[in-house]
């Protein structure tokens, strides 16, 4: 029975493939029949993912010996690439979060998309999206892992824009596909590196002991960047991948602009697909970077890009007033603390916030969604206010929500999964002293557990106490069940989820909820971390407080309409309006990138378009052109003028010469002979006169002619 | 016919455009299905070969050789392996759907049309299946002179500029690989493309071997095209008519590939080994394609010039693939690693060959069924059209995102094997190379599906623009001519041993005799 449910694993992200593909291709006439489809492959996929799940949650030593089950896809010089599928307790982890997630969303839909005129599409996309992820996280090998991402990097862009009218949905489409296309070029890179080195990309292969061993004792120099371990720089070429689809600094650009999208896609981005991805592909790749030494730079880089990021984004989430944009933030800041945990070694740590986190931001941005349904697709929150009675179940739902997302002590999922973090990195520094990187690590996570409490109840309080600041918040009424529903359903899970991973010693409810289940089923060879009394109190200390701050500057004295941020009064009092405004506009990276990387690169592009067009390239072939017509016309002329010349010359010469030859023949010749003719007539007129016909005459002419022959003869003798 | 297979395919186009001279100029449609119909003949005679090759493609198939010239010992030989074969299938697959869509668009001249597209159609299969290299010097020529006059006649506004660009661009290239081609035969003393490239020509005189080299390359990477030598192209694409820049720059450019991986690597490896990797000006030179060429594309503003820049930027990565494979040569003799990032380099070269082919001519298509509404290709002019031609839309955006590389159609797997096998070898060019990925994705998403489809449609632009055109979704002609093309780029996505399969094969053949020298 289980050989057969694991051998099935690889239909779990078919059904939603098919799905997209029905629809998209037959089904799209009838929203009907697209969303029936698309929630009955969702709803098989999800059963069949707890099947896989709970079989493997049962199996002993997965960790050690994970399911594999590939076919050959296609060839690769002498050998062969596989496909397949692989289930592991990260994957069985996965598998249990993702597609529950996201039918809850799915079934949402169908009351937040109602009476949308793409309602079709919106279900074949979303499919697709889900697909995506499920075949990412089944996957057997980093190809299609990656061919998911991208997939799912696909759907990000289709569904951000999906209201494609207007303009700030699609360029937000845009920017989420060309920015986490930045990180995927790492990730790329890395996989090459790591599949050229390895000759594999089958995880079994490349995290075998011995490809393992083999990466870490290989070094490289860079130029400038000095001498690095393989094994580190592929890890820190994969991360970059996750910067990009997790929206760490300084890639985080694109995730609040993705507000743009309809509200279930903002939940799916943020809880269950896209975002998670980022964390699962680092959790993937983390046997890499436990092969590097500890005092490797790769840690340092990933531990402070996440503990900076959990920091900087919760700093930017107070100030902001767009319900959805402050849940962006929150995102960004939690995704923070899964990365800054696995940069510290905080494996177990990071997957259980990866879990818990969907949940309970699913169940937020969900809320979010139902609010603004219900306010008119109003966003903002100084405009809303007074939700509480009006709405009651979003309320109560959203307030647990917000409760685990600021790590209310024991009763919520996210105070575990924090805690777990922070204890991860308390435990760290005081192993390694005060100024090493845990040390830091903590303090900055602690600060940010602080804000996002306070934030947090900012947000409720704004959102749903006091009164309506606005007629859409006036006139708000509860969601329809297809919305509540799965708020419900998720509220359940945001609080119970937690109780998975209770440490073993914490009194009563360690030993209640199982002895750390989680633990010992994902994180089998890492060291349990022993419970830190002084980091649980003084993180529920802050959780309490900034949560009881929040409701003090907020809740007591309710916002009224028009009326400036109290927080901003209390600033601008004490002269940091400026910080407040520089929070509120997100630090002004998004114009720092506008005003330099996407000017230069189309100044960049326009440049090589006159390069190419009209300053060198063609104007030089132009030019060969040119001078090769100026070669011919030249030539022409030549032929033209002078070769011309002289045929016509030798041609004038010839009639010349034949006009003097005719001259000469008229003239010379002719004149001879006619000349001949004539002086013959003229002799013969001349000597007629002679000839007498007389004898007696011609005996005299002889006569004297001998007489003076005779005569003649004798004087010259 | 067993045996002549490769004669039928060949010259089935040749006699059918002879017998078009003999129907009646009036009649319009006969001349029309008949091209079409002829054009199955070597399109099913493909497939057929295809699946012959598939059990064996690092082989020559099908070999036929009659004495032509023997005095100077030229024969008509012919051949298919397995790259040849994918080759044949993509040129009969773009031929009649080249014919089928201008079944519908062509209107005037349409006998001299098909005389001339089937007369290119001869040329074309004639350059894949030559294993002489007089054979192929003359299909290859067979080629120019109809793709000229189709620019020439057909074409739009500067045709003739573009047609005599195209013509002087590659009738210099041919005097090269003409010269070229003599310089190999006065050494081998054949022309016979197999013996000489196992009597590997001046193989003892780097600087002749060089010049041939040069002489062929020259040929070829105009052909491709490469940077430098690739202004020829936006022009000739642009004035092109539509199924002719869908054969240019389906099949056309592909002659130049083909010839650097049938003629210049497997005679000539040290030569090209030593500017693929010890001075690599071939790796530079495919990368400079690449990123300009997508850098380029960023700054147009007319469509049919974008796509058309595009097939640059796309070509350089098979040149990439190309050079890696050469470049390989260089390292280490018999390492197993490395033999197969040099067999995935080049197996993504060729398939990089085949689905650019798909994938631009789909591009080349869409861009005439636009401008056949619009009347105009300028980028300003669109706007909003995605719920105006839903249809148009949708396909436009697959074929879209085959050409930026998605994965789960074609282009991804191209590109993939193009950058595995490269990086390998020739790490730094691959990681330059790489960035054309992202520019490729802003200038497909920005410039043409952004620009063209999403807003808000405004009738008043519009009718400004396009003087009133009526716009109509797909029309069943032009969805017939899609489909099949959309259907390739997925099937290859989804299972890219179809055609990879042959790839392999022939390309692992190839370079084992090329590394055994």
């Amino acid at each position: 029975m289980r050989e057969i449910i694991f051998s099935s694993t690889w239909l779990i992200p078919l059904f939603p493939l098919l799905a997209f593909l029905g629809i998209i291709l037959s089904a799209h006439r009838s929203r009907r029949l697209s969303h029936g489809i698309a929630i009955a492959a969702m709803t098989l996929s999800w059963l069949l993912s707890w099947g896989v799940a709970f079989c493997a949650f049962r199996t002993p030593h997965l960790a050690e010996h994970s399911i594999h089950f590939t076919v050959p896809w296609f060839p690769t010089g002498a050998t062969t690439f596989p496909i397949g599928v692989c289930v592991d307790p990260l994957t069985a982890v996965a598998l249990f979060m993702v597609p529950f997630v996201c039918l809850m969303i799915f079934i949402y839909s169908t009351g937040y998309m109602r009476g949308d005129p793409r309602y079709s599409r919106f279900f074949a996309y979303i499919s697709l999206f889900a697909a995506g992820m499920l075949g990412l996280v089944v996957s057997e090998n980093l190809l299609t892992l990656f061919i998911s991402w991208e997939i799912m990097g696909l759907c990000s862009y289709l569904l951000i824009g999906f209201w494609y009218e207007k303009a700030s949905a699609y360029r937000a489409g845009l920017k989420a596909f060309i920015v986490t296309k930045i990180g995927d070029l790492f990730l790329l890179l890395g996989i090459l590196y790591l599949y050229s080195q390895t000759g594999s990309l089958s995880y079994d292969v490349i995290f075998s002991e011995e490809a393992l061993r083999s990466l870490a004792g290989r070094t490289l120099t860079l130029p400038l960047l000095g001498t690095w371990t393989v094994a580190s720089l592929i890890a820190l070429l994969i991360f970059g991948g996750t910067v990009g689809k997790s929206a760490q600094f300084p890639l985080h650009v694109w995730l609040p602009d993705a507000m743009e999208g309809p509200t279930p896609v903002s939940a799916l981005i943020h809880a269950a697909t896209m975002v998670s991805a980022g964390i699962f592909l680092l959790a993937r790749i983390f046997p890499l970077l436990r092969a590097v030494e500890h005092g490797d730079p790769a840690w340092g880089v990933i531990a402070f890009t996440g503990a900076f990021t959990a920091l900087f984004a919760s700093v930017i989430a107070v100030a902001q007033d767009d319900i959805k944009r402050v849940l962006a933030f929150s995102t960004i800041s939690q995704l923070g603390y899964m990365v800054a945990a696995l940069g510290i070694g905080g494996y177990v740590a990071a997957v259980f916030h990866l879990i818990t986190h969907a949940f309970f931001k699913a169940l937020l941005f969900l809320g979010s969604g139902s609010v603004i349904i219900a306010c008119h697709h109003e966003m903002d929150m100084k405009a809303m206010g007074g939700l509480k009675d009006r709405m009651p179940v979003t309320f109560w739902t959203f307030v647990l929500g917000g409760l685990a997302l600021s790590g209310f002590p024991l009763v919520t999922s996210g105070f575990w999964s924090k805690e777990e973090i922070l204890t991860h990195a308390w435990h760290e520094f005081t192993r390694q002293g005060v100024v090493s990187r845990p040390f830091f690590v903590w303090l900055l996570l602690t600060v940010a557990a602080g804000l996002t409490a306070f934030y947090t109840a900012r947000q409720i309080c704004l959102t749903f106490l006091g009164q309506p600041r606005s007629h859409h918040a006036a006139q708000a009424q509860e969601s329809p069940w297809t919305m509540t529903v799965p708020l419900v359903m998720l509220a359940f899970f945001a609080i119970c989820l937690g109780f998975a991973g209770i440490p073993q010693e914490f009194p009563l409810l360690g030993a209640l909820f199982g002895d750390n289940w989680l633990h010992h089923f994902v994180g089998h060879s890492f060291p349990a971390t022993p419970v830190s009394w002084p980091v649980m109190a003084l993180s529920s200390a802050l959780a309490l407080g900034g949560l009881g701050l929040g409701w003090l500057v907020y809740g007591r004295k309710p916002l009224q309409a028009d009326q400036l941020d109290p927080l901003e009064r209390v600033m601008r009092k004490r002269r940091l309006g400026w910080l407040y405004q520089a929070a509120r506009r997100r630090f002004y990276f998004d114009e720092l990138y506008q005003a330099t990387i996407v000017r230069f690169v189309i100044w960049l592009s326009r440049m090589c378009y006159h390069f190419d067009k009209h300053w060198v390239v063609d104007p030089l072939v132009n030019l060969v052109g040119r001078v090769t017509r100026l070669a011919a016309e030249v030539s022409a002329a030549f032929d033209r003028v002078v070769i011309d010349g002289l045929v016509n010359l030798s041609g004038r010469a010839g009639i010349a010469l034949s006009t003097l030859s005719r001259w000469t023949d008229d003239v010379i010749v002719d004149g001879v002979v006619n000349g001949l003719g004539r002086a013959t007539g003229a002799l013969g007129r001349a000597l007629r006169p002679v000839q007498t016909g007389k004898v007696q005459n011609y005996l005299l002419v002889a006569m004297m002619t001998v007489l003076a022959l005779a005569g003649l003869y004798i004087f010259y003798r | 016919m067993g045996t002549n297979v490769l004669s039928i395919i060949t010259f089935a186009p040749l006699l059918g455009a002879l017998i078009i001279l003999f129907i009646p100029r009036e009649k319009e449609d006969w001349i029309r299905w008949w091209s079409i119909a002829i054009s199955l003949v070597p399109l099913g005679l493909a497939f057929f070969v295809y699946g012959q090759v598939r059990s064996a493609p690092g082989q020559m198939w099908f070999q036929e050789a009659y004495e032509w010239v023997p005095a100077i010992s030229v024969y008509y030989r012919l051949g298919v392996d397995g790259i040849s074969a994918v080759m044949l299938l993509l040129t009969a697959l773009l031929s009649t759907l080249s014919y089928f869509y201008s079944a519908f668009t062509i209107k005037e001249r349409v006998k001299e049309y098909y005389f001339l597209f089937l007369l290119l159609e001869t040329g074309m299969f004639g350059v894949f299946v030559s294993l002489d290299l007089i054979l192929f010097y003359v299909f290859w020529e067979i080629g120019l002179v109809p793709m000229y006059l189709l620019i020439g006649v057909w074409g739009g506004e500067r045709r003739i500029y573009a047609a005599i660009k195209f013509f002087l661009y590659t009738l210099v290239g041919s005097v090269a690989l003409l010269l070229a081609i003599l310089g190999v035969y006065f050494q081998t003393g054949t022309f016979s493309i197999l013996e000489a490239a196992a009597a590997h020509p001046f193989a003892d005189n780097f600087s002749l071997a060089a010049l041939a080299f040069w002489g062929f390359f020259l040929g070829f990477a105009i052909k491709v095209p490469c940077f430098p030598f690739h202004t020829w192209l936006p022009d000739a694409h642009t004035e092109a008519p539509t199924a002719g820049s869908v054969i240019l720059a389906g099949v056309l450019l592909k002659l130049g590939a083909y010839g650097f991986i049938r003629i210049v690597l497997p005679f000539f490896p040290q030569v090209f080994r030593f500017y693929a990797y010890n001075l690599p000006l071939i790796p530079i030179l495919a990368v400079i394609s690449m990123v300009y060429g997508a850098l380029v594309c960023m700054a147009q503003w007319d469509l049919k010039r974008l796509i058309a820049y595009s097939s640059v930027s796309h070509m350089g990565y098979v040149m990439l693939g190309i050079s890696a494979a050469a470049a390989s040569l260089a390292l280490e003799r018999g390492h197993a690693a490395l033999s197969t990032s040099a067999v995935m380099a080049l197996n993504g070269a060729t398939l990089q060959m085949f689905t650019h082919g798909i994938i631009t001519g789909g591009l080349f298509f869409l861009v005439g069924i636009i401008y056949e509404r619009a009347h105009t290709r300028d980028l300003r002019a669109f706007g909003g059209l995605a719920s105006k031609v839903p249809y148009y839309y949708g396909i436009t955006l697959v074929t879209g995102f085959a050409s930026l590389g998605l994965p789960g159609l074609a282009g991804f797997w191209s590109e993939f094997f193009v950058f595995r096998g490269s990086f390998h070898i020739i790490p730094v060019f691959a990681a330059i190379g790489i960035v054309a990925v992202v520019l490729t994705a802003a200038y497909i998403l920005w410039k043409v599906v952004q620009q063209m489809f999403l807003g808000e449609f405004q009738q008043s632009k519009w009718d400004a623009a396009t003087h009133h055109a009526p716009l109509s979704d797909m029309t069943w002609w032009e969805k017939v001519t899609m489909w099949p093309l959309v259907i390739v780029m997925v099937l290859v996505g989804v299972f890219p041993s179809v055609i990879v399969a042959l790839l392999n094969g022939a390309t692992s053949a190839l370079l084992l005799a090329v590394s055994s020298c």
